[in-house]
């Protein structure tokens, strides 16, 4: 009686302890990358690397700037298409939206979540770098704009939910339209949630490199306009990652730290907004 | 095309099949109207008039459908789907369902139970219905907007705060914002449902007395579950009983000397 | 035009349509229109994806038909494309990442539900949310400089020294190896599973807790032998979602699984997935018949992922009702 007890007690400790122990793993991973990454990133980080162009390899000097600026040009592209639709399909879904035709449109934006990303960069070669016969700047923000859409149709609408009736109901007793209730009063109330699922949305896209292989490929020049390929980071950390050269690690670990640097301000400013929300509520 | 519909001073208009002549003590009709949520039948067969600048209250238990009826006033149930009424409801003469709602809703007002301020400034939060309806112009607005906190007797305590947020006013002044930002738009008739039920006594007074001072310029429907506050306030009453008008006339009358046994109950406190 | 007779204008036409004339001057129905077209082109999109993939691939469809997801040479030169390698790669890269990931997580999320107080278990949870959030990129980058290196000097020998036995540990070690494209996946998905277990760990009632423990039984029992049978399906769930994202994963995965399209059995030996494969490939492929065959690929990864995501979705929609009527 008392040793099987005892045996209970002891399988009770030891596995506690051991999922103590894979959660204590799984947070030392990310402390690691992180620690990892400052330190190797860090020491390779010099003004060169965001001023300079990639210059032929054995020579001293080279930087990522239009990686850089190349990667801020697809967001922005990629912002121009998936935040709109995003926007709007949202407030569809929950202002407007008719029962069989949202339940169509929620079920499409799922699937379109979970499409892989180098799929979507199929489906951008074939519908724009085809038709053009070249990679483009345009092909891979389009890639990316269409990948931005469901998180932002989802955090619109549960953003645009969560206003209380109330404050739509006090609009709607002055006498103002559906549509001016939505602009005026609801989007307002509902902003926060919305700009903090962008802000995500677009530090998931910025990490992205499967969609952009093959449709803005990549270039080792600055790329004015947008028909032309353009470099991004993810795509410079990739190539220089696995190519054989010292030199060429040694920028893709800074260009690894900028960009985790910028996905995690994002993420944690997200968070940041979304609590201060919250507080805001209750005073 | 626009669309002209009629203002308060000329009750001219007539709704086809509506009776040839319009009381003009009167301000809204419902003449049998019922009331579905979906399969489910809230009001059957109302029947009351609500007499021009006078406070009207609708007393009952909860449930008995007086909410209801305050929110068809307005259209307001429009927001709820499955939700309709069957029957006649008209303002001054003119058939409600046939108005244009964004108009309606301007003409006959409405305060909610729980005051809901915008999350804006407090000047904001009463110009946000004349900018809206386009009603007043910008040096005119600052007027407007003080003449509908004096209106509710909140400008005193915040003419010189006017862009705080309005959360930081305590529950009762933030009811008398919503009814100073109703009042704003000049509405002919002010629904209010339950106003001081998320309120303490102090406050409950000073919006009794506002309602008061407001009759002369405002007809006035009030639903409460207060008798005292149906009796101190209201110059007519009528109660409701689950879904039904049990009874309607002057105040007086109701709480001293009712028709029905059941007003009677429910005034004595038997139920309810 | 103020002098018209509003009421001859009111009898003429039946309300519902004057309603709606009313509704259009306000605007609502242009907003409505207009929020109506974003939302369409969303679907509209999705159809252009699906036919894009089909009919992008017709030639290998046409040419090899079944035969595509059997034949096991990946040969361009001769023209000759078959799936199986990289459906291999794929699959068992995904199964090895459930295999360490799925206890790695449920344990984890039964720490931080159970037995970390509040504040603990929100911070660290923040902290995983942005492992979550960490580029495929960067995965591989570590992949291959720590990693990699790890696995090939320390762990693959002591592994072949102590399991050399069983085939998944024979063979060669070079480091780029099925075996750390399993592991890169399962770090990568064990936030997933974290997240969600977590969620659905907290949900389950009080009550049930305490039943089991007012009945003596410690806290790992009333936990394993009660919480996590209650949320069972809600984890399952959370596998699938895990699952479907392993088998998209493809910027880590390439950088370290070696990218050679055999099928071996042993675990050192290099493999290679279908994302990766199109991620190297596409812009080298010469002729339509390569091309597309990559594309294809592309058409299967895809419906296997919606696929998982399906059985997860069912899952949890068959949770929900199941707990509406236990409730």
């Amino acid at each position: 009686m008392s040793f099987r007890r005892l045996w209970r007690q002891f399988v009770n400790v030891l596995m506690l302890s051991l999922t103590g122990l894979c959660a204590l793993s799984t947070v030392s991973v990310l402390l690691f990358i992180l620690g990892y990454l400052l330190w190797y990133g860090g020491k390779s980080l010099n003004w060169a690397f965001f001023v300079n162009l990639p210059v032929p390899v054995g020579e001293k000097g080279g930087g990522m700037a239009n990686a850089i600026v190349g990667s801020g040009k697809l967001l922005l592209l990629a912002s121009l298409l998936g935040v709109p639709i995003g926007l709007l399909g949202g407030i569809y879904l929950g202002e407007f939206g008719g029962r069989t035709f949202s339940f169509v449109v929620r079920y499409t934006t799922d699937l379109l979540n979970g499409v892989p990303s180098i799929v979507m960069g199929i489906f951008a070669y074939t519908i724009i770098v085809l038709p053009m016969k070249h990679f483009s700047t345009f092909a891979g923000g389009m890639a990316l704009g269409v990948m931005m859409i469901p998180i932002a149709v989802r955090t619109t609408e549960e953003s645009l939910r969560a206003v209380p009736v109330t404050l739509r109901e006090g609009a709607l007793a002055l006498g103002t339209s559906k549509w001016k209730t939505i602009a005026t009063v609801v989007m307002p109330a509902a902003m926060r949630g919305i700009v903090t699922g962008i802000m995500l949305t677009l530090a998931r896209v910025a990490g992205e490199t499967a969609p952009l292989l093959f449709t803005a490929f990549s270039n080792r020049f600055w790329s004015p306009g947008w028909n032309q390929p353009i470099a991004s980071l993810p795509v410079m950390i990739y190539t220089y990652a696995i190519a054989p050269y010292d030199d060429w690690h040694r920028q893709a670990w800074a260009a690894g730290l900028i960009l985790l640097g910028l996905v995690l301000v994002a993420n944690v400013g997200a968070r940041f907004l979304v609590s201060r929300r919250i507080s805001f509520r209750f005073s | 095309m626009v669309m002209k519909t009629s203002d308060e001073s000329r009750p001219t208009e007539r709704a086809a099949g509506a009776t040839a002549s319009w009381p003009p003590d009167i301000k809204m009709r419902a003449a049998d109207l019922d009331f579905y949520y979906g399969g489910r039948q809230a009001l059957y067969s109302i029947s009351l008039q609500v007499p021009r600048e006078r406070i009207t209250a609708l007393i009952g238990p909860s449930g008995c459908g007086k909410t209801t009826f305050l929110r068809v006033l307005n259209r307001m149930y429009e927001t709820v789907p499955h939700a309709r009424p069957d029957g006649e409801v008209l303002l001054d003469g003119e058939d409600i369902f046939s108005l244009d709602v964004v108009n309606l809703r301007r003409r006959v007002g409405m305060v909610f139970q729980k005051p809901n301020p915008f999350p804006k400034s407090i000047f904001d939060n009463i110009a946000y219905g004349l900018r809206i309806n386009g009603m007043a112009r910008r040096g005119a607005l600052s007027e407007a907007v003080e003449k509908s906190l004096k209106r509710a007797a909140l400008w005193e305590e915040v003419k010189d705060q006017l862009h705080k947020s309005a959360y930081a006013l305590s529950g009762g002044q933030q009811q008398r914002l919503c009814i100073a930002r109703a009042l704003a738009v000049e509405p002919e008739v002010l629904l209010l449902d339950e106003p001081c039920s998320a309120l303490d006594p102090i406050a409950t007074a000073k919006i009794e007395e506002l309602l008061f001072n407001l009759k002369d310029s405002c007809t006035m429907v009030i639903v409460t579950h207060n008798m005292q506050q149906a009796a101190r306030t209201a110059d007519y009453t009528g109660f409701f009983l689950l879904g039904r008008l049990i009874e309607f006339n002057k105040t007086a009358v109701i709480f001293k000397t009712p028709a029905r046994k059941e007003t009677e109950d429910y005034i004595t406190g038997r139920f309810g | 035009m103020a002098n018209t007779p509003i009421t001859a204008r009111r009898t003429r036409l039946p309300p519902r349509v004057r309603q709606y004339i009313l509704k259009l001057q306000h605007g609502d129905e242009v907003a409505h229109l207009i929020t109506l077209l974003a939302a369409a082109s969303i679907v509209v999109v999705t159809m252009m994806l699906v036919y894009q993939l089909y009919s992008n691939s017709a030639m290998p469809r046409h040419k090899f038909g079944f035969e595509f997801f059997l034949g096991r040479t990946w040969d361009p030169v001769s023209g000759d494309f078959g799936a199986l390698p990289f459906i291999y790669g794929t699959v068992v890269s995904s199964f090895l990442a459930l295999l360490v990931a799925v206890p790695l997580g449920v344990g984890a999320a039964i720490f931080l539900s159970e037995l970390a107080p509040t504040a603990i278990s929100n911070s660290l949870e923040f902290v995983i949310e942005l492992l979550a959030a960490v580029p495929s990129v960067i995965y591989g980058l570590l992949g291959i400089f720590v990693l990699i290196p790890i696995l090939r000097t320390t762990v693959m020998p002591f592994l072949k020294a102590t399991l050399g036995f069983l085939p998944f540990f024979k063979g060669p070690i070079y480091g780029v190896s099925m075996l750390a494209g399993g592991l890169v996946l399962a770090i990568m998905i064990v936030p997933f599973i974290i997240s969600v277990s977590r969620e659905v760990l907290l949900a389950v009632p009080v009550e049930q807790r305490e039943a089991a423990l007012g009945l003596g039984a410690t806290k790992w029992e009333s936990t394993w032998q009660v919480v996590v049978p209650f949320a069972r399906v809600g984890i399952m769930a959370s596998v699938f979602l895990a699952l479907a994202r392993a088998l998209g994963e493809t910027m880590a995965v390439t950088m370290v699984i070696g990218n050679d399209p055999s099928i071996k059995a042993s675990l050192f030996a290099p493999a290679y997935s279908i994302a990766a494969v199109i991620a190297n490939e596409f812009t080298e492929a010469t002729g339509d018949l390569y091309l597309q065959s990559l594309i294809e690929l592309g058409l299967v990864l895809f419906l296997l992922t919606i696929v998982i995501n399906g059985l997860a979705r069912l899952v949890i929609i068959a949770t929900v009702q199941k707990g509406a009527t236990q409730g």
